[in-house]
């Protein structure tokens, strides 16, 4: 298995090999589907749509629907201006959505097309909603095109009316519909009204029900988009995922705004508990006091396997920064810290814990790799690697245990029902880091050190 | 059934309309010859299941080929998505290199599109070799790299000086044609331009040569069709291009015989090696044990030789022999169930005959990017006239290689057998139809849906983009692009293990659980609920 990559280092200034991000468009497309009764729209040639789709699709083993304006080289050269009003006109007669979130794709973003002015030229039915955000994939990651698509809906949408509604504005960041029901979840039991945008859960993670809907059950309401102008504050989970968002909210309807990171682990939970609790006033209901209890029992249970272990950690970088902080408060190493998407605040974020942490020498890097992380693990292994399905080939090379997190999970089943965040995420990464890493001692151990009980 | 159809097109808006009508026909017996519209572009915002050149030129044709570094030359999401997704296996050849289990990008930045992105891609090429050592390099345009002008062909051809192996540039951006079909017309052009003969040292002429061609080995398909082709004496050469190699496909000139399976995607290069070293070539079709045992039969004849066949037919009653059980066993629980499949450009046919085999009738059948010859026969390739979407894709004319030519069957020879076997000859999907079925190119999800309210199939091929909706839709559905992870499913094995995942999927007990209970029986009046009743 990836019997190609030295050990030794190599200093890459062009070549990408396996990266650990993808482009903008995929972000944005799954934004888009967290809005109830919208059509994602891809502005550009056709390749992008279906590439964004089948790994969506790969991801969520559920139907994932998109359309394109299937640039041919025609529009490429003279811009795709017709294509987009044949799409939207298409798109209206025959799929009959609410509203179409368009983004783009390199095509159309180095031929330059003006998204603005071919929405206002093209024909929209009475009472229906087109929206846009560019996302041109040579800069940024897949998140970028997520945030930038999270922005577009408070663009277009978001309003204050003037009439308040009390509510606090949930801007979840990328992350799973099991995710999104979490935090619905923990804030019904705080007894605090919010809205939640976007919002995929009952949208990519459909039971088997009533049969295929085009428009599923899920997804935030235009209705409450709108409002979110109204609401007391907003909530940005994961400063690259979705402060822009808060920000244009904040500028465009004076809503205040917390980044927080993405509640992921014990440090980053907490607090999220208390800026709710300081906002709403009012007690912790026991319940969650509860949960809380059970994932520090949990921690102590299990402390045993985690301390000292040595762990590499790659993905986006708003799920590897508060996971970094948890697997620093379970005791455990992190050598090697690594996302592809851009940006100097991740290494600066995940500095910044390791020194208050004590922990030294670690290898910290945005815009890296998984072949550059292999390469680091050749040279001194760890007990475990935290990753999407992408490390499983480096798990299998090095003989390390892995636990999937984060985006995308193509080899796995039921992974999108599990939150990964809040008190209960929390205990669920627990149970499976412990498990990998049971699982290997019980496999790898001699026969008479093999224990009943662990 | 033409009812069916004006219900389904009944939504689309006039120009719309007009357009998909020409995409969709039912096969009658009083028009044998129906003329059906493909290969032109998609119809913006209908939901297509097409792709786009890049996916089939390096996806698809030149993506398999193990020991080459293959480096997208444009923004990372091309390359992300072409990494390990196709499942084209390989292994390493003794001593030789397998790159399938990496990516390989430029990673275009903002910077490299406003100043040119030659330079970075130079230096990947550098780094790629440093790292490396690849037998060859493949460098792969997309989208935004025709746009702002970079010459990949310079860089390839100062890189092939620079460093002794062959750099290869494609000029595949995505926008370029109207589907994955012209990347594979690039990737046929630059393969036998730059590649196929190149090799200096000729390799021995072996006995029963043959080349493989159109056939990516998805799930270990290439694997299985040689396993039973060495059995009978075969020797594989080039492998065009599941498992292939660099060598294999330069060393290709020296085989007897081109199998091609399928036909969309390399029928350029059977046709131009025809050409220009006489090597004729066949439509095989490894799917299906009666097709598979009429394909073997085929190569038997056109090589002519008692041993070659008395050992064919050895092998195919062994073979049957191994799996026959199995099989009979299946088709009592399928036989009589129908069939709608919708793939790429050859499976929608190929499947037929595997379906066939099991007593399963097909109803409806389409490509996404066939041409017309897929559909009506390559009879028809005279009369199709290219549009403007196409006629940028550069048509490659070759010569006879005057050292290398040869004549492989004598000329008369060669004309009767003809009337035998399909020599150059491909006679699409729509004949081996029956009366009624339904022909559809590139469909879309809206006709998905609708043809599955209308025509309610018991089972729905197709792939990962249709597969929840069609299961959602309560309708079994298997991949026939990636076969769900499972494989292989040519030759005679592969047939078995076929029809023991259909059946998995017709008859997993989970389809019972569809309804719950409660929504079955008039529920009892409820006595713990609300308490005090
Ligand atoms: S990198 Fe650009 S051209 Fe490639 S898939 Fe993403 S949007 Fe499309
Ligand atoms: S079988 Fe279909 S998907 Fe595969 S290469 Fe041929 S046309 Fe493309």
């Amino acid at each position: 298995m990836l019997d190609l990559t030295p050990k030794e280092s190599y200093e890459r200034k062009a070549l990408r090999i396996n990266p650990a991000k993808t482009c903008q468009p995929i972000g944005a497309m799954y934004a888009a589907l967290g809005i109830h009764n919208c059509m994602p729209h891809s502005h550009g040639s056709q390749g992008c749509c279906s590439y964004h789709r089948m790994q969506l699709t790969r991801h969520f083993k559920d139907p994932i629907m998109a359309t394109t304006s299937s640039f041919t080289e025609g529009a490429s050269v003279f811009g795709g201006g017709a294509n987009f009003k044949t799409a939207m006109k298409n798109i209206f007669s025959i799929y009959n959505p609410d509203i179409v979130a368009v983004h783009t794709t390199c095509l159309s973003e180095t031929v330059g097309d003006d998204l603005v002015t071919y929405i206002a030229s093209s024909e929209i039915p009475e009472g229906k909603i087109v929206i846009h955000a560019n996302t041109p994939s040579y800069v940024g990651s897949h998140i970028t095109g997520f945030s930038s698509m999270v922005k577009a809906m408070v663009a277009y949408l978001s309003k204050n009316t003037g009439v308040e509604n009390g509510k606090v504005n949930i801007l979840p960041g990328f992350v799973g519909p099991a995710d999104m029901r979490e935090y619905k979840r923990i804030l019904k039991i705080m007894g605090i009204p919010y809205i939640i945008m976007p919002d995929t859960s009952g949208v990519v993670d459909s039971p088997m029900t009533e049969g295929f809907k085009m428009f599923p059950k899920g997804g935030t309401k235009i209705e409450e988009i709108k409002d979110t102008g109204n609401s007391k504050r907003t909530f940005a989970f994961g400063s690259v995922s979705s402060q822009d968002a808060a920000i244009e909210l904040e500028k465009k309807c004076k809503v205040p705004f917390d980044t927080l990171p993405i509640p992921i682990g014990i440090d980053a939970t907490d607090e999220f508990l208390m800026k709710l609790v300081k906002l709403a006033g009012g007690e912790v209901p026991y319940e969650i006091e509860e949960e809380r209890g059970q994932l520090v029992d949990l921690m102590l249970d299990t402390h045993q396997y985690f301390h000292g272990k040595k762990v590499a950690i790659i993905g986006d970088p708003d799920t590897v920064i508060p996971f970094t902080q948890f697997a620093i408060s379970l005791g455990m190493n992190p050598r090697y810290v690594v996302t592809g998407t851009p940006g100097d605040k991740f290494e600066k974020t995940i500095n910044g814990m390791m020194e208050k942490a004590g922990v030294q020498g670690a290898k910290v890097k945005s815009s890296g790799d998984f072949f550059e992380m292999h390469q680091w693990i050749k040279n001194e292994p760890v007990d475990l690697i935290v990753g999407n399905s992408h490390a499983k080939y480096i798990a299998r090379a090095e003989n390390t245990p892995l636990i999937r997190l984060g985006f995308p999970v193509l080899d796995r089943y039921g992974y999108y029902y599990n939150p990964k965040i809040g008190y209960r995420g929390s205990m669920r990464l627990i149970e499976m880091m412990c498990d990998a890493i049971l699982d290997k001692m019980d496999r790898e151990c001699k026969e008479e050190d093999f224990e009943l009980v662990l | 059934m033409k009812k069916v159809l004006d219900q389904v097109l009944e939504v689309y808006p006039a120009k719309t309309f007009k357009n998909r009508k020409k995409h969709i026909l039912i096969k009658s017996n009083d028009e044998p010859n129906p003329v059906i519209q493909a290969n032109v572009r998609t119809v913006p915002g209908i939901m297509t299941n097409r792709g786009c050149c890049y996916a089939g030129c390096k996806g698809v044709v030149l993506g398999p080929v193990k020991d080459m570094v293959h480096i997208t030359h444009g923004p990372i999401g091309c390359a992300y998505y072409t990494w390990a997704t196709r499942r084209n296996k390989a292994k390493a050849e003794d001593g030789g290199q397998n790159f399938l289990e990496y990516t390989f990008s430029t990673d275009m930045q903002e910077k490299d599109i406003v100043f040119g992105g030659v330079e970075k891609l130079k230096q990947a090429i550098k780094e790629a070799v440093d790292l490396f050592h690849p037998k060859a390099v493949g460098i792969y345009a997309t989208c935004p790299v025709g746009l702002i002008g970079d010459d990949i062909n310079a860089v390839a051809q100062e890189a092939t000086k620079e460093y002794g192996i062959q750099v290869l540039a494609f000029n595949c951006e995505g926008y370029k044609g109207v589907s994955q079909s012209a990347g594979h017309h690039i990737a046929n052009n630059n393969i036998l331009e730059s590649v196929v003969g190149r090799g200096k040292k000729p390799l021995e002429q072996k006995k029963f040569s043959i080349n493989m061609l159109g056939e990516y080995n998805i799930g270990g398909d290439a694997w299985e069709i040689e396993r039973v082709l060495e059995k009978i004496g075969y020797n594989v050469v080039g492998r065009f291009s599941g498992d292939g190699t660099y060598d294999r496909l330069e060393q290709s000139y020296v085989a007897d015989l081109n199998l091609v399976q399928c036909h969309r995607s390399i029928n350029y290069i059977a046709e131009m090696m025809e050409i220009r070293y006489g090597i004729p070539w066949v439509k095989v079709n490894f799917i299906g044990v009666e097709s598979t045992i009429e394909t073997l039969r085929n190569m038997a004849k056109c090589f002519n030789d008692p041993g070659l066949t008395r050992r064919t037919e050895e092998v195919i009653e062994e073979e049957l022999e191994a799996i026959s059980e199995e099989i009979s066993f299946y088709k009592d629980k399928l036989h009589g169930k129908t069939a709608c499949l919708f793939v790429g450009g050859s499976r929608a046919h190929h499947y037929q005959k595997l379906l066939e085999d099991l007593g399963i009738k097909t109803i409806l059948a389409g490509y996404e990017f066939g041409h017309r010859d897929d559909y009506e026969g390559r009879e028809v390739i005279p009369t199709i006239k290219l549009d403007a979407d196409t006629r940028n894709i550069p048509e490659l004319t070759v010569e006879k290689d005057e050292e290398r030519y040869r004549i492989i069957i004598p000329p008369e020879r060669y004309e009767t057998l003809k009337e035998e076997i399909p020599f150059e000859y491909y006679g699409g999907m729509i004949k081996d139809m029956d009366e009624g079925a339904i022909v559809v190119d590139d469909l879309n999800h809206h006709e998905t849906e609708q043809f599955i309210k209308l025509l309610k199939p018991d089972m729905f091929f197709s792939g990962i983009k249709d597969k929840y909706v069609i299961q959602k839709m309560g309708v079994v559905s298997k991949q026939l692009h990636s076969y769900d992870y499972s494989g292989p499913y040519a030759g005679f094995r592969g047939a078995a293990v076929f029809a023991r995942d259909l059946a998995a999927g017709v008859f997993t007990p989970a389809w019972g659980y569809v309804t719950p209970p409660w929504r079955k029986e008039p529920l009892l009046e409820g006595q713990i609920v609300g308490g005090e009743k």
